[in-house]
């Protein structure tokens, strides 16, 4: 532990009548505690992140089979896969990222370039955070009250909807602190040249900061593709194969949820092969979104 | 151009008009990102009063009584908030009481004690941690954590810390595994990466001339942690335990597998219990009432009542921080 590398750690010892003192000995002691508490701690973290990711790998590998991805999912007893609820989440989350991005990009724009120091752009950062932390379950119980009631059924346009919520202000943010990285010289430069501001926006600020707004298009697509509870209210489940937006559908969160819950074994074992492709996505997603965030760390 | 009266006759040069264009554009486009901007307050506004809109019925029925009573009977329609409250706190407790100094020491060590290689990585596989999605953990929890704690740690605690005083009652208790205590326990494995990435932000943005200081002077680490580190970055770090304490109480799917779903209101941890987010899941669609689908949306806002006073302390406090930072540079 003790090479050159490491901040100066400990007064240098040798035969300095300090360094034998009893409170000398009584503060190492204190910071080796300390030390090895912090380090424990780390392992401690560390060893969960295995034991589930390892659980999800046991359990989801041997369930993964071709007919995953090309049968419906069964009723109890049968064989089947997971294709409608592929194809439910799939097109949920599309929807929800294409309602949520525009929003939210045009949000942070806001917040960035219109509302930078402003108190009504502080209050509408404080409330954008706190949607961005608030309960997913909150989130469906609105939408339930705002679409499914109204509609008098479950469907996935609301559950798209729902997943919007969850996008958006993940939007929001990173696209607001991406703007701000952007230098003030670069729209100087353009607002000189007698561009518009909107255009300076759009082709100059959006351009630089590309990059960082997919970040967080990604993350928030990470973060909605193993949401489950908003779905519970809104989009529900469906056994069978549809495409209406206007009926419930099938997705794997809410899948994974009832088959686990069940207590059939086959029904257990396709769960687990939901789950490994939703956890295999969801890191995928977190790779890559933050290789493009350090690649933009790096350039600015 | 007929809708401006106000144009010089001989019309506009291009150049005027461009200019005019632009102005129109720019108001345009200002407007249209003002509004979304808006939207995002409406977002907020629109989830409370539609919940609100939703369980007046429950309110109105049962009044202030739906939050002190333990009635829940979808039977006899007489519902009260009291258990799922109750649980929703002790679980959020327990799992404070095991993320908070764990957190504390993650965040010590990738910003003290790592060797720089190793900093990298750890955050990148802490911040992993926290991207799987809640029903993972929930997974997890049921078919590996639960008969983990049914076949080993229950029957422990039951015997060896049950026959205390005091805390003894905590964990009486038949081995199933399923309950408070094993709720807690996920829940304070889903908030230690919340957390730890928060403290480790912001002990990030202690200067480092502070601590070089207080090493020069012959400070431990731990020293520099405790005195220098700790008291430069105290409201934010409280602000990152508050956001996980949001977390922690909002939380639904990771506890709805583990905490039993039983209606008890018991003092016992290894007992089943249930929070208001495993309530609403688990009995939202099997809601054959009004007043009963009422109540769970009721109980669906007293968590956003809840959860948004806790996130707004957090914010305010991680903002305290900043508002620092961006003075000193």
């Amino acid at each position: 532990m003790n090479d050159a590398s490491l901040p100066i750690d400990s007064p240098p010892r040798g035969d300095h009548p300090r360094d034998t003192s009893a409170l000398w000995r009584r503060r190492q002691v204190k910071n080796a505690l300390a030390k090895t508490f912090a380090t424990g701690a780390t392992l401690f973290g560390l060893f969960w992140l295995a034991w589930i990711l390892w659980t999800t790998l046991v359990n989801g590998l041997p369930a993964l089979k071709w007919t995953l991805f090309t049968q419906m999912t069964p009723p109890p007893g049968s064989d089947g896969g997971l294709l409608n609820a592929f194809a439910g989440s799939f097109i949920m989350s599309g929807i929800a990222i294409l309602i949520g991005t525009p929003i939210g990009v045009a949000a942070g724009t806001y917040l960035s370039e219109y509302a930078r120091h402003s108190r009504l752009g502080a209050m509408i950062r404080f409330v954008n955070d706190i949607l961005l932390s608030a309960p997913s379950i909150v989130i469906g119980l609105f939408i339930y009250e705002l679409l499914v009631r109204p509609m008098g059924h479950f469907s996935a346009i609301a559950g798209a909807i729902a997943l919007s919520f969850i996008v958006l202000p993940v939007v929001v943010r990173t696209t607001d602190e991406m703007l701000q990285l952007v230098p003030t010289t670069m729209r100087e430069a353009a607002l000189a040249l007698g561009v518009p501001q909107w255009k300076v926006v759009r082709q100059v600020l959006y351009r630089a900061a590309l990059s960082g707004i997919l970040t967080g298009v990604l993350l928030a697509l990470a973060r909605i593709s193993g949401e489950t509870a908003p779905l519970l209210f809104t989009a529900l489940n469906n056994q069978y194969w549809t495409l209406h937006l206007s009926e419930p559908m099938a997705n794997v969160p809410v899948v994974i949820f009832q088959y686990a819950m069940s207590p059939y074994k086959f029904w257990h074992s396709l769960a687990w092969a939901g789950a490994f492709v939703v956890t295999m996505l969801v890191l995928l997603l977190g790779l890559i979104s933050r290789s493009l965030f350090l690649g933009k760390r790096k350039e600015s | 151009m007929s809708y401006s009266p106000a144009l010089p006759l001989e019309g506009p040069s291009p150049v005027e008009g461009r200019e005019r264009r632009d102005q129109r554009n720019d108001r345009w486009f200002r407007l249209g990102v003002m509004s979304c901007a808006l939207f995002v307050l409406l977002a907020l506004l629109g989830a409370a009063l539609s919940m609100l809109w939703g369980a007046r019925e429950a309110f109105g029925t049962f009044g202030w009584h739906f939050i002190w009573s333990s009635d829940w009977d979808p039977v006899q329609r007489k519902f009260g908030a009291l258990v799922p409250i109750y649980g929703t706190l002790v679980t959020a407790a327990i799992a404070m009481i095991m993320a908070v100094p764990v957190s504390f020491g993650i965040a010590i060590f990738l910003t003290e004690i790592a060797p720089s290689w190793l900093r990298g990585s750890v955050s990148a596989a802490v911040e992993l941690l926290a991207g799987i999605p809640s029903i993972i953990y929930g997974m997890w929890g049921l078919f590996v954590f639960v008969p983990f704690m049914a076949s080993y740690v229950s029957p422990w605690l039951d015997e060896h810390v049950g026959p205390l005083p005091i805390i003894g009652k905590l964990f009486q208790g038949p081995p199933i595994g399923l309950g408070m205590l094993s709720a807690g326990i996920v829940l304070g494995i889903m908030v230690i990466p919340f957390i730890a990435s928060v403290m480790r932000e912001v002990f990030l943005t202690v200067p480092v001339q502070l601590k070089e200081s207080a090493y020069a002077v012959g400070n431990t680490t731990w020293e520099v942690v405790w005195d220098v580190v700790l008291p430069y970055t105290r409201s934010a770090v409280v602000g990152g335990i508050f956001l996980g304490l949001g977390r922690a109480l909002g939380e639904t799917m990771a506890v709805t597998f583990v905490l039993g779903n039983a209606h008890l209101l018991s003092a016992s941890l290894l007992e089943p219990g249930n929070s208001i987010a495993a309530t609403i899941a688990n009995e939202f669609t099997e809601a054959d009432s009004s007043i009963y689908l009422s109540s769970l949306i009721a109980l669906g806002f007293l968590l956003f009542v809840v959860t948004f006073i806790v996130l707004a302390i957090a914010r305010l406090m991680l903002n305290r921080l900043a508002r620092r930072e961006g003075a000193s540079t």
